[in-house]
């Protein structure tokens, strides 16, 4: 398939070390693309050079079929055609929201330039906001502002650096409903970086995960984490434990595995063998009082250590190895549980996967 | 009173910030921007006026400019007009006397606006030069008034390049400062007090105002 979307950087600063990333997508990766990785992993290096803020000293940008950047082209951030947010939105503090909004509309006509910010006013709820200066707004109405200003002007790409990793959770959660809603209704093709694997999953069609300026895996978001590629990759989505094991034989579409000592069954795909993990994620966990027997999926263990997270209860396991189970608080008292009690973790068997070690 | 003096002054005064505030405007925004690794050396020759001591700045223009330099004889060649002891010589002289005090509150307010802004217009279509104009001179006010206030002011108040450059002829050269030293000279020490007090009041009410306006919110001071 061509690739929509291809930027390979190789960026040499003065003082400091080489930094070099590389990404491409293609047209089924959008309308919103997830650029997921731990800080340093060049997330923002690549949506800086793609908008034209940073200049690489060699590499390729290109946007479908229209060069950026190579040897021979540069086409500055203004002539690219791109909406581009930041985590704090710069919306320009000496002009009013209307103002912001209507910052990029030079190129229309006075008349469909004011019929565009009443649209925009009107599609991003903004009509009471629209006489107030930044500096009155809340970090969700700014973010909500700079959305607009960048999706104001149809841009061709929007690129997103953590918009909404400044904002607490409620506003979070309802511009992100609303980010979708918007780049659906223009079909705007978009590449959101975030470092938040609940924000990767809540708004992203697709994930590329990035590792030291490397895509370690790419694909449909559910796809990608529920079926990481190796033990690294699960690591950087945030799997909580990774179960060390052997695979004893293979069954339908799954293994099973020798894992401290006890036969335990999961997913795994076709011809894994040999020393493996098992990526399993802590709300995948059930824990039981004693076990069930009937040959129930899963390992006896101890309770370690107990933390509350919020309305979750995160309970540390040794069953042989360490595992994590995570459960609402009101799900753990009733089991009566304290540290150093005996317990059953289940495991589910189709969401534990099983991945090559590494 | 020697109104003749004053008027004279005011003129110089008006003439060099015109002039210091479209060419420090770029300067500023130059040095406030590049990162070029000899900024520095333009960095302390913008400053130098400031420490230089007035007559050492005035007698080399009057040696750079007279007709035995050779850009003091291509400026005759080209204007038919000695530039020392007349008018547009002193605005030469004043124009570098008072650099420093143009483009430093400038480059200090300029400098101050964060760069997100910049990146946000340029993705936003605006050019360099639209978003110099859009954002960055808006939000840099402050500076830009504070530059003009202090050029007028130190213009209206220098008298080593002035008496180096300008000589003292009435209605051509000789500045309020100028004045005051001849009336001291000539033990006209009424005269000279006068005009003096006219030249404090003058230099207070436009600091005066200039705060004033500061503080209700036309635009802030720099604070650097």
């Amino acid at each position: 398939m061509a690739d929509d979307l291809i930027a390979r950087v190789e960026l040499r600063a003065a003082h400091g070390p080489r930094r070099s990333a590389e990404l491409s997508l293609d047209a089924g990766a959008f309308p919103i693309a997830v650029l997921f990785g731990p800080s340093g992993a060049g997330k923002s290096t690549l949506l800086r050079c793609l908008a034209g803020l940073d200049r690489p000293s060699a590499g390729v940008v290109s946007w479908r079929g229209r060069p950026w950047f190579d040897a021979t082209t540069w086409v500055p951030p203004q002539r690219r055609d791109v909406g581009f947010v930041a985590q704090h939105g710069a919306l320009f503090p000496h002009l009013d929201v209307a103002a912001n909004v209507a910052f990029g509309l030079d190129a229309l006509s006075p008349s469909e330039r004011s019929r565009r910010v009443d649209e925009c006013v009107a599609r991003f709820e903004l009509g009471a906001l629209r006489h107030r200066a930044p500096s009155t707004l809340s970090g969700g109405e700014r973010q909500r502002v700079a959305l607009a200003r960048a999706i104001a002007r149809r841009p061709s790409l929007l690129l997103l650096d953590e918009p909404f990793s400044a904002l607490d959770h409620p506003a979070r959660s309802a511009l992100r409903a609303d980010l979708r809603r918007w780049v659906r209704e223009l079909s705007l093709p978009t590449l959101l970086v975030t470092h938040d694997p609940s924000e990767a999953m809540a708004i992203g069609d697709s994930l590329a995960v990035l590792d030291a300026g490397r895509v370690r895996q790419s694909g449909p978001v559910g796809e990608v984490f529920e079926r990481p590629l190796d033990a690294a990759t699960a690591r950087i989505l945030g799997v909580d434990t990774l179960v060390p094991a052997a695979v004893l034989r293979a069954t339908e579409g799954g293994a099973v595995l020798l894992a401290g000592g006890r036969e335990l069954a999961a997913s795994a795909p076709v011809g894994i063998t040999g020393e493996v993990r098992v990526c399993v994620r802590a709300e995948d966990v059930a824990l039981l009082a004693r076990d069930p027997g009937g040959g129930r999926n899963g390992a006896p263990g101890r309770v370690l250590r107990v933390d509350d997270e919020g309305a979750f209860t995160v309970v540390a396991l040794d069953c042989g190895y360490p595992l994590l189970a995570r459960m609402p608080r009101r799900v753990f008292r009733e089991l009566g549980l304290g540290e150093g009690d005996a317990v059953f973790a289940a495991i589910d068997e189709g969401a534990a996967w099983v991945v090559a070690e590494g | 009173m020697d109104w003749t003096a004053l008027a004279l002054s005011l003129r110089l005064a008006a003439v060099t910030t015109v002039i210091l505030l479209a060419l420090s405007l770029p300067l500023a925004w130059w040095l406030a921007t590049t990162r070029w690794r000899w900024r520095h050396v333009v960095d302390a020759l913008v400053a130098m006026p400031m420490l230089l001591p007035p007559t050492v700045l005035g007698y080399y223009l009057l040696i750079a400019l007279g007709p035995r330099s050779p850009i003091g004889a291509l400026l005759i060649r080209l204007t038919g007009e000695s530039l020392p002891f007349t008018f547009p010589g002193l605005v030469v002289g004043s124009v570098l006397y008072s650099l420093p005090f143009a483009v430093q509150p400038m480059r200090a307010s300029f400098a101050r606006v964060d760069r997100e802004l910049l990146e946000a217009a340029w993705c936003l279509g605006a050019s360099r030069a639209r978003t110099f104009v859009r954002v960055v001179l808006p939000l840099s006010r402050a500076g830009v008034v504070a530059a003009a206030v202090l050029t007028f002011v130190h213009t209206l108040g220098e008298f080593g390049v002035v008496l180096m450059l300008g000589g003292n002829l009435p209605g051509r050269t000789r500045t309020v400062s100028v004045a005051i030293y001849d009336q001291v000279q000539s033990l006209d020490y009424a005269a000279a007090n006068r005009t003096a007090g006219v030249l404090v009041a003058l230099s207070f009410a436009l600091l005066a105002l200039t705060y004033h306006a500061q503080r209700e919110g036309a635009f802030r001071w720099p604070t650097t």
